[in-house]
């Protein structure tokens, strides 16, 4: 079959490789009929995740149909049409139990590799480093599919694929990301990155009844994207993102601010370039601007919620205002799995059309160009929807 | 890429220092967060940093390392940690009820919670011939009488390692504990404990396993047999009892396709080739 894989920084092609196939009873071998392009992805395209290895697939965003199910698995049969969630969860352990199926204890082949760092290891995902399981992604014609018997939604007829692929990880993340600011009537929610997932934090935020939502971008057509959904936006190049917040928020600050950039945070102030800088001389690791002006900026008891990822050290992080102000952290990877059902309905009630961001549709073949137009943003590229 | 290079060097030189340590007798009760903050804060710090780099081996060379200084730790004060509380029941507390005497070898002792009940991990273990299902040195274990079994765990080179072992000790549903018999090429004991968890989470498993590397023309495969760490090999152990219990099958990716494989005709034409688009 062919299937993109990595072979370091900027470096990925479309190669022939087997078929997957069955190594576990409860797996099942999905036909990938779409796959995408997340933020998550460029992290690894430019070079900020270790424990990749050339050769290995990338992709954690996709559906497909049932081909192949492995003994213990009876819920799903062939022809079934399926969003499969990118964490890989067992749903028996202790966190599975509690719906924390991303902090799955039973899933990642490599957990010592996450506990020499982390301390202990969450779930494997697919497409995501050795270290993050070393599974074979999505971004490929078919994919072995570990516990198939707990994470794959089925799909009804008559919905379309571009209707519901994001159910696997950018709509689950948005709208964690809102459900972790515990919003109440009245409040403002601020967002940083109006991404994917920024932009499904923005309608998140609004169908969990926030007051107000302001977005926070330099791309115009993001920033148009996100008015479209009713946020108020502030393009962070022409004005000054906290005198603009407290202006709107009568000088309280926003009760809830989202961080939907992460560790690839793009600025202009000292603190960016200071950040640029240790990292080209591997003195830090991530940067971390987005994140530094979401706690100067939130109020006093309020919520910073962080769905945009981190991976290693933080530098000039102003926990003494985190810690003055007495704010709440919610963070990590998405528990996907507990969200599908809900937001699918969502869908089929016609309530939220997430296709709304699809600005590419491109082959598996073009998958290297693909990544580098969303990379650069070039063409007002908002998300990138391969057609294997 | 100096950067990168002197990085790496310094892992070379802080992997052969941590080796020196995991030698037995080495100083003892180095306190476990210190090597932890050098073990996460370093190792991180350049894992990451060399991410621009070519990355795989290099990141698990680092990741070794962090493993080897850990397992510097787990081979403290063997002789004062033989007093281990696990004993409760018979365990390895009296010197004559071991085959490793007390005073001498490598003990370490790991736990794991797992969400069954203590009675079904029990009945699992007790059948000596399920353990290499989780646990990946060993070939074969084969019950040869009433307690007693012959095992055979794989070393360098595609060669093995053989002996006998008795369980000398149990309490059903509670604890099990094994030694080598006579002419056992690795002398060993080990016990395994299953506890009620707190607040119905299961099972609190904690094995104890203590062995003896003997010097000579053995020593090298036997250290390589435990790999560097014997500690490491047991948390990763209990890892796959805990899949395999909770779970029942132990997660894996061998044997999946990558872009390391290059694909033959035939294992792309069964599916690709039929799919319809
Ligand atoms: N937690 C999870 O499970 C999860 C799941 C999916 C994605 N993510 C993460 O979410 C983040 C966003 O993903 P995406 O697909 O939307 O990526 P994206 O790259 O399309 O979007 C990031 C946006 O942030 C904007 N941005 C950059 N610097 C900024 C700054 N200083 N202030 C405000 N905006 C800034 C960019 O202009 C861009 O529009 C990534 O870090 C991704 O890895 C996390
Ligand atoms: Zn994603
Ligand atoms: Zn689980």
């Amino acid at each position: 079959m062919k299937a993109l894989c990595w072979y370091g920084k900027t470096d990925v092609r479309v190669e022939d490789v087997p078929d997957p196939k069955i190594l576990n009873p409860r797996d099942a071998v999905v036909r990938i009929t779409r796959t995408a392009i997340c933020g998550s992805d460029l992290h690894l395209y430019d070079g900020f995740i270790p424990t990749m290895q050339k050769g290995d697939i990338l992709g954690h965003e996709f559906m497909g149909e049932v081909v192949e199910t492995g003994a213990s698995v009876t819920n799903l049969k062939v022809g079934d049409r399926v969003v499969v969630p990118f964490p890989i969860a067992c749903g028996e352990c202790f966190f599975c139990r509690r719906g924390l199926f991303s902090a799955c204890d039973n899933s990642n082949p490599n957990a010592w590799m996450q506990e020499k760092l982390y301390g202990f290891s969450g779930a494997g995902l697919f497409g995501y480093s050795h270290m993050m399981g070393g599974y074979a992604g999505g971004q490929a014609e078919y994919a072995r599919v570990p516990f198939a018997d707990v994470g794959p939604v089925k799909i009804p007829d008559g919905l379309d694929d571009e209707k519901v692929l994001f159910l696997s990880d950018i709509f689950p993340t948005g709208y964690m990301a809102a459900e972790n600011c515990q919003i109440q009537p009245g409040d403002t929610v601020a967002v940083w990155g109006c991404g994917p997932v920024g932009l499904f934090a923005i309608k998140s935020a609004f169908l969990l009844g926030a007051e107000r939502v302001v977005a926070i971008d330099r791309f115009p057509e993001r920033l148009r994207l996100a008015a479209e959904s009713g946020a108020i936006t502030i393009n962070y190049t022409e004005a000054d993102v906290y005198d603009e917040l407290t202006a709107l928020t009568g000088g309280i600050g926003p009760d809830s601010c989202i961080d939907a950039v992460g560790l690839e945070a793009h600025g202009t102030s000292i603190g960016a370039i200071y950040d640029k800088v240790k990292t080209l001389m591997f003195l830090a690791t991530d940067r971390s601007t987005a994140l530094r002006e979401a706690i100067l900026c939130c109020r006093k008891g309020g919520t910073v919620s962080i769905p945009g990822v981190y991976g290693g050290l933080l530098d000039k992080f102003p926990f003494g205002a985190a810690f003055d102000k007495g704010l709440t952290f919610k963070m990590g990877q998405t528990h996907v799995q507990r969200y599908l059902r809900p937001l699918l309905e969502h869908v089929v009630r016609g309530e939220i059309d997430p296709s709304f961001l699809i600005t590419h549709r491109m082959r598996l073949e073009d998958a290297p160009e693909a990544y580098k137009i969303f990379r650069d943003k070039q063409d007002d590229c908002i998300k990138v929807v391969l057609k294997p | 890429m100096a950067a990168n290079e002197e990085a790496l060097t310094n892992v070379g030189q802080a992997t052969e220092e941590t080796g020196e340590g995991t030698r037995m007798g080495a100083t003892v009760n180095v306190g476990q967060a210190e090597r932890w903050a050098s073990a996460i804060g370093g190792g991180a710090l350049a894992l990451y940093g060399l991410t621009r780099g070519s990355l795989g081996g290099i990141a698990l060379a680092l990741v070794g390392a962090a493993l080897v200084q850990r397992g510097a730790t787990g081979h403290c004060n063997l002789y004062d940690a033989m007093g281990y509380s696990s004993a409760e029941g018979g365990g390895l507390r009296n010197s004559e009820n071991v085959s490793v005497p007390a005073g001498r070898g490598i003990k370490v002792e790991k736990s794991v919670t797992i969400n069954r009940p203590p009675g079904e991990l029990y009945r699992f273990w007790r059948n000596f011939e399920n353990l290499p299902r989780f646990m990946n040195h060993l070939e074969s274990v084969r019950v040869t009488g009433e307690g007693r079994s012959h095992w055979v765990a794989k070393a360098p080179a595609g060669r093995s390692v053989e002996w006998d072992a008795e369980i000398y000790n149990e309490k059903e549903g509670e604890m099990i504990a094994w030694r080598t018999l006579e002419g056992a090429d690795v002398d060993s004991a080990g016990s395994v404990h299953f506890e009620q968890a707190a607040g119905g989470r299961g099972t609190f498993v904690r094995v104890v396993l203590k062995y003896d590397p003997p010097g000579g023309k053995l020593g090298a495969l036997v250290a390589r047999l435990f790999g560097e760490s014997p500690e490491q090999q047991i948390v990763e152990d209990l890892g796959r009892f805990k899949q395999l219990m909770e779970t029942g099958e132990v997660a894996t990716t061998e044997g999946q396709t990558s872009g390391r494989s290059v694909a033959t005709k035939e294992q792309t034409s069964g599916r690709s080739a039929s799919a319809g688009r």
